[in-house]
């Protein structure tokens, strides 16, 4: 629908936002809330970076949208982005692995389920990732494995926090054991990351859970976490169907995580930002005194004449 | 065991097989009864029998090697441990508050030298199964190993690791105390371990579960074992919307030793004895041990950073994906 039709509409019926045409939420105007079903002008949404108005309910964002919340304007650099993924175990379920992957580049303008990147937030250099849920519900393959493990090897040289913002479904089942040693090739680098003392952080949105929980996920220096994001291990209904007992409401959300102790904080997404770039300023290591110039360490010395 | 009770643990490419040595075992009972010589006759059916199995175990399906796997009569890790060591001793616990019996682990001499040795645990019969959690390890079962290891390094303990599990226990007190937290912590410390570890899964080798205790320099397979990034009736339920595509996931997957190696993702296959592990346990101990002691012996010709760095280098090159032109 164009903009003049979209005025075309309104002229004829200015109508109340809850009797909005389907036709204009799939185009994308106005947005649904999921959860408390409010509508809201997309922009307006966009605005509060697509927590609802109405109810703070976190919707989905993916990775463009991400690191444009995230990333000072014009400092992103991508890396990696000429990865793909190459089928190596023929693999056909109901679809062929290949033609999947095809659909989903199409549909989704994405080479794989992750970017990665580097540049400035609030000023401060990060090598940021970020999972992308539409992409094979942000499955971990060989080439997210790839890029995740290239991009932590980049913190760790450049001497720079590593962020990962984890949307995943688990492991990609389509590449068999390939993907299952994506898990341990991420911790690797992770290992080297922080036997230098450099910071890593993952935010866990909505949904973190599988492989990708039992890796890069849980593995940062501070954990946080998106309101209400699913977060787990193993799936809800593999549990239920180990269990005769019902599960608790709030059962692997974010906020039960944190009660028992496997998150840090929740940080409402309009805060992210700000409290990433705090954590990272608080982390920052003072200068060595041996790295710093002499005029500092003794201010008297520049008096002193020759 | 008895007849009756080997019967029930048959798997079905294996009845051909159990058919033509009954027959057998008939013909010889018979003709001791008539006192007749039939020795030819017998001779000709254990060759044929012998042919057969032959046939049978070079050419298992995926499936079947999935069955072998999980054969009741495999050998576990502790009947390996008992095998192969000269003294052993189980130490228990994770020092936080539980002690899962799904995971063993302890100290002892392996032709001499000194170890520390842990694996998954499945039960011996149903009752230990139960106790056990059929060999699903819960968080603190994954807690019990790190700390197991984190001694072992103190002490310049070589780290053994046997894997034998269906995947890591999915219920709420797994997912309470952080099974993801336990898992992704030993992939992380087990690279940072100075001593070599050696990895054999000797059964099932089930998704991250297996790989929470899977990181090391030398990573083997028994030839009938398999390892998979998920059950594979699971994985049909999920991509095939349909748990009786169990068979074909399984292909799909590719789960088998050979496969793991082709893709470069195991260094060693362990030959089993004709008809799998369990029709030869001691067979089977004898080539685990010969390998963990050949393993370790390359191993111990490297340097505890040397040993990292090239444990480093082997899982960074796992995984297979192209470059496009820009
Ligand atoms: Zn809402």
């Amino acid at each position: 629908m164009s903009l003049f039709d979209w005025f075309a509409n309104r002229q004829k019926s200015s109508p109340a936002p809850q009797a909005q045409p389907e036709r204009d939420i799939a185009d994308g105007l106005w947005t649904k809330c999921e959860s408390c079903g409010a509508l809201t002008y997309t922009k307006d949404l966009q605005t509060n970076l697509m927590v609802c108005l109405e109810c703070d309910h976190h919707m989905r964002v993916f990775s463009d949208e991400r690191i444009h919340q995230l990333i000072d304007d014009g400092t992103w650099s991508g890396l990696d982005e000429d990865l793909v993924a190459c089928d190596p175990l023929k693999f056909k379920d109901r679809k062929a692995y290949c033609e999947r992957l095809q659909d989903y580049q199409e549909k989704t303008g994405l080479r794989d389920a992750v970017q990665t990147g580097t540049g400035l937030i609030e000023g401060l250099p990060l090598a940021l990732g970020v999972m992308d849920f539409r992409f094979m519900g942000g499955s971990m393959g060989s080439v997210v494995g790839e890029k995740l493990t290239r991009l932590i090897e980049k913190g760790t040289q450049e001497r720079c926090p590593v962020i990962i913002v984890c949307a995943s479904g688990g492991a990609r089942m389509q590449e068999g054991m390939l993907s299952l040693m994506q898990m341990a090739k991420t911790s690797a680098a992770l290992e080297r990351h922080r036997a230098h003392n450099f910071l890593y952080i993952p935010i866990l949105t909505h949904p973190t859970t599988g492989g990708v929980t039992a890796s890069f996920a849980m593995l940062g220096d501070m954990i946080l976490a998106e309101p209400r994001a699913t977060i787990g291990f193993a799936g809800r209904r593999v549990v239920e169907q180990t269990l005769r007992e019902k599960l608790p409401d709030d059962f692997q959300t974010a906020e039960y995580l944190l009660d028992h102790g496997f998150v840090d904080a929740i940080v409402p997404r309009p805060q992210l930002k700000a409290t990433l770039a705090r954590l990272i300023r608080i982390h920052q290591p003072l200068p060595k005194v041996s790295d710093m110039p002499t005029s500092q360490i003794n201010p008297a010395a520049e008096h002193v004449s020759p | 065991m008895n007849d009756s009770k080997r019967k029930l643990q048959l798997l079905d490419f294996e009845k051909p097989l159990a058919e033509l040595e009954s027959r057998i075992e008939q013909i010889r009972t018979l003709a001791e009864n008539n006192d007749v010589d039939v020795s030819d006759q017998i001779h000709q059916l254990e060759a044929r029998a012998t042919q057969l199995r032959q046939e049978i175990f070079s050419s298992l399906t995926p499936m079947q090697e999935l069955q072998l796997a999980r054969h009741p009569r495999r050998p576990s890790t502790l009947d390996y441990i008992q095998a192969i060591t000269d003294e052993w001793m189980e130490l228990h616990g994770d020092r936080q508050g539980t002690d899962d019996p799904a995971v063993v682990g302890g100290v002892g001499k392996l032709a001499g030298q000194p170890v520390l040795i842990l694996g998954h645990q499945k039960g011996r019969d149903t009752k230990d199964n139960v106790a056990r959690n059929f060999g699903m390890a819960s968080p603190g079962g994954y807690r019990k190993a790190l700390r197991l290891m984190e001694h072992a390094n103190r002490f310049n303990l070589p780290i053994l690791t046997f894997i034998d599990t269906p995947a890591a226990w999915a219920g709420l007190e797994a997912e309470q105390y952080g099974q993801g937290e336990a898992i992704a912590r030993n992939l992380r410390e087990m690279f940072q371990f100075d001593v070599p570890i050696v990895c054999t899964v000797i059964g099932e080798g089930g998704s991250g579960g297996a790989l929470g205790i899977g990181v090391g320099d030398r990573l083997m397979m028994f030839e009938h074992s398999i390892y998979s990034v998920a059950p594979p009736e699971a994985c049909a339920a999920i991509l095939w919307r349909d748990a009786q595509k169990g068979p074909k996931a399984a292909d799909a997957l590719k789960i088998t030793a050979k496969d793991l190696l082709s893709l470069g993702l195991m260094d060693t296959i362990l030959p089993e004895p004709m008809g799998g592990a369990h029709s030869n346990p001691i067979e089977a101990a004898q080539t685990l041990k010969q390998s963990l002691l050949s393993a370790l012996d390359e191993l111990w010709r490297l340097s505890g950073q040397e040993r990292r760095d090239l444990r480093y280098d082997k899982f960074r090159r796992m995984g297979i994906f192209t470059q496009i032109a820009a």
